[in-house]
């Protein structure tokens, strides 16, 4: 094809905002199933990949197959899920928001503390035999890992959309998300509905830390890589799970777009402008998703696909 | 026996509102801020003023701040640490391009610029609520730590982009920068917390105040009885902002000695929203409480095993520091989610009663 060298570039960079964007979906993912279903603002997904993902290669490098340290740290998140419900939320019933809000950063740091207590605060290599090389289309490069990861991302909201969709597990999920004392009413254990999703949101996380884990190394900053998640969150609004995967696209594109033409561009301008000379906006990645929620918000307050917000008095 | 209203009577309406209303209460706050003034400055050593107390006072003005904002309008902020960055990086703009400004108006003035850049994060407040509200002023936190680290304007275009604190004075005294003694700057750091902290009791009590609650406990119903939103949650966001960007500038000039944006990252929001929190949101008394609490609780964690003779290595600690710190913040939560001012209002309780209760 005879696309100019710019336009390929261009594409590139949006397909690569894309991929970056699957990750920052499967995070939300974790906070939305939580929030749905218990109303909870769970600050501790981030630290949740993190934990899973030190678990996974902790395991892996005592010398055991990835599919055993895969089944035991789905083991240990869904230990982790009884544990949170039992000592934490069950205590925690009826009170405000922020209180609970509040519990789950005690977790976070908690967990924080507990991983690195077991496993080290090291950085951990984790190869699981993603391919890694890359397809030219054009002038334009696709990373094979790249494509790996969204495929991952797919059949992992796919197989979540089916679970919730199809089984009796599920239907007891979306009642409870629904509206929790008509639940009750009708006989769903509330409790037990919270450590399932609990327990379903630590295994994206562990699917999240793997991949994240692949690419950047196991370490302490995959949790701040998480915050991400939270302006993805509010882009779809919190409860919708296709909000989440659409927020994360949105953010994941936005924000490559505005590192890469955005910011030499501003640059440009305050040059031409002040006549300083040694002056760079690189970086624009760091807050560039906050700042496009915050805007985004508002028009509209509950997020592209969030429920309405009705308030009465 | 000690502690009781009976007997105390009042005669005149102004007697009735006053800030103590037992004279006990005031008794010991004097008796406390003249300890505080007089006593700690003879007895303190440099370790105990520069690295302990300088810093918990300083966080206390923060997180009577963020009370302000969160404990009394009941909007959830973690942007605290880009506010506290405001003041700092504004004071050091106005403390060295303005020669000769007294050091008390500099840090006065970098907190009413830190208010200034609060009510315009503070806009979205209007339209967003709860939880979403919080993650846009992350857009704060971010944003403007980036600002502050990417334009060199900030720092006087120096070379390390970490300037130094400028050493002022202030009633004769060195207070600010390296070279100050840990005495003058804890001496100058107390009196701003006395003031604000007083000011702050006074303000969440009168109309203001009110209005505030009225807008935290239900705003629609609030708008109804003719309190104005827009006015009321901005003004709570400049205050608010006010305390974090005195704070800040505190911080840089008197306690770290340097202006960076590395100091005011967002472990410090969250740092100051435990000591709201775990202090008991909508209490002043709870900010000082909370603050000392937080501050003091990791150098404890850290010293502890020492005075049982165990050597752990350090790395080990910092790890059980976080698990202890978060286990901690839970079990306050489920055992008094109201925090310990409300600790500190249940053994005034049984005070009023004791030695004979029913």
């Amino acid at each position: 094809m005879t696309l100019p060298f710019e336009v390929w570039f261009f594409f590139e960079v949006v397909l690569n905002g894309l991929f970056t964007g699957t990750m920052y979906s499967l995070v939300a993912l974790g906070f939305v199933l939580i929030f749905k279903a218990s109303g909870v603002f769970n600050f501790a997904q981030g630290i949740m990949v993190l934990f899973a993902a030190l678990n996974f290669v902790g395991f892996i490098e005592m010398g055991l197959h990835p599919l055993l340290a895969g089944a035991i740290t789905v083991a240990i998140m869904i230990a982790l899920a009884y544990a949170v419900e039992g000592l934490v939320l069950r205590h925690l019933v009826n009170q405000a928001p922020i209180i609970l809000f509040m519990s789950t950063i005690g977790i976070a740091f908690f967990l924080e503390g507990f991983g690195e207590f077991i496993w080290g605060g090291d950085v951990h290599a984790l190869d699981v035999g993603i391919p890694n090389g890359a397809w030219f289309v054009g002038d334009m490069m696709i990373q094979q890992f790249d494509v790996s990861q969204a495929i991952i991302a797919a059949v992992l909201v796919a197989a979540l959309a089916a679970f919730f969709t199809y089984t009796r597990i599920g239907r007891a999920l979306r009642a409870v998300a629904d509206d929790h004392q008509a639940a009750l009413s009708v006989g769903i254990p509330l409790n037990q509905i919270w450590v399932i999703v609990w327990a379903v949101a630590g295994i994206v996380a562990l699917v999240a830390g793997i991949i994240w884990g692949a690419r950047l190394g196991v370490q302490f900053s995959l949790s701040i890589i998480a915050l991400k998640a939270l302006p993805v969150l509010i882009l779809g609004g919190f409860t919708s799970v296709p909000g989440a995967i659409i927020g994360g696209l949105i953010i994941g594109t936005g924000e490559k777009l505005a590192e890469i033409y955005g910011a030499p561009a501003f640059e440009e301008l305050v040059k031409a402008t002040t006549g300083v000379d040694s002056i760079s906006f690189g970086g624009v990645e760091e807050w560039f998703a906050y700042v496009l929620a915050m805007i985004f918000l508002f028009f509209r307050p509950q997020g592209l696909f969030g429920d309405r917000i009705i308030e009465r008095v | 026996m000690f502690y009781r209203e009976a007997g105390i009577f009042k005669t005149s309406y102004a007697a009735d509102q006053a800030l103590f209303r037992i004279p006990i209460d005031k008794l010991f706050v004097i008796g406390l801020i003249a300890f505080a003034f007089i006593v700690i400055p003879m007895i303190g050593n440099e370790y105990w003023l520069g690295s302990i107390l300088i810093p918990t006072l300083i966080l206390s003005i923060a997180a009577l701040g963020l009370n302000i904002l969160t404990g009394y309008c009941g909007q959830l902020s973690l942007g605290t640490g880009a506010f506290m960055a405001a003041g700092a990086f504004m004071a050091y703009k106005f403390a060295t391009n303005l020669e000769g400004m007294p050091i008390i108006l500099v840090i006065l003035l970098g907190g009413l610029s830190a208010a200034a850049i609060g009510v315009a994060f503070g806009l979205p407040s209007l339209r967003i609520k709860g939880f979403y509200l919080a993650v846009t002023t992350l857009a704060a936190q971010f944003f403007l730590l980036w600002l502050f680290q990417k334009v060199p304007w900030f720092v006087n275009y120096s070379m390390s982009g970490v300037p130094t604190a400028p050493p002022r004075e202030a009633f004769g005294f060195l207070v600010t920068g390296a070279e100050a003694s840990p005495t003058a700057r804890y001496i100058f750091v107390l009196g701003f917390t006395v003031v604000l902290g007083l000011l702050a009791s006074n303000l969440v009590r009168g109309r203001i105040g009110r209005m505030w609650m009225a807008i935290r406990d239900m705003d629609i119903a609030a708008e109804l009885i003719g309190i104005k939103p827009l006015q009321t949650k901005l003004s709570a966001f400049a205050v608010s902002s006010f305390y974090c960007g005195v704070a800040g500038a505190l911080w840089s000039f008197c306690y770290i000695n340097t202006v960076e944006a590395s100091a005011f990252d967002i472990n410090r929001s969250f740092t100051v929203l435990f000591m709201v929190i775990i202090g008991g949101l909508g209490s002043i008394l709870g900010a000082f409480l909370g603050a000392f609490f937080i501050f003091l609780l990791p150098i404890f964690l850290n010293s502890a095993p020492g005075w049982f003779g165990l050597s752990i290595a350090s790395e080990t600690i910092a790890h059980v520091e976080f698990m202890t710190f978060g286990a901690l913040i839970v079990f306050f939560l489920i055992v008094e989610p109201a925090g310990l001012a409300r600790l500190w209002g249940i053994t005034k309780e049984k005070l009023r009663l004791w030695p004979f209760p029913y």
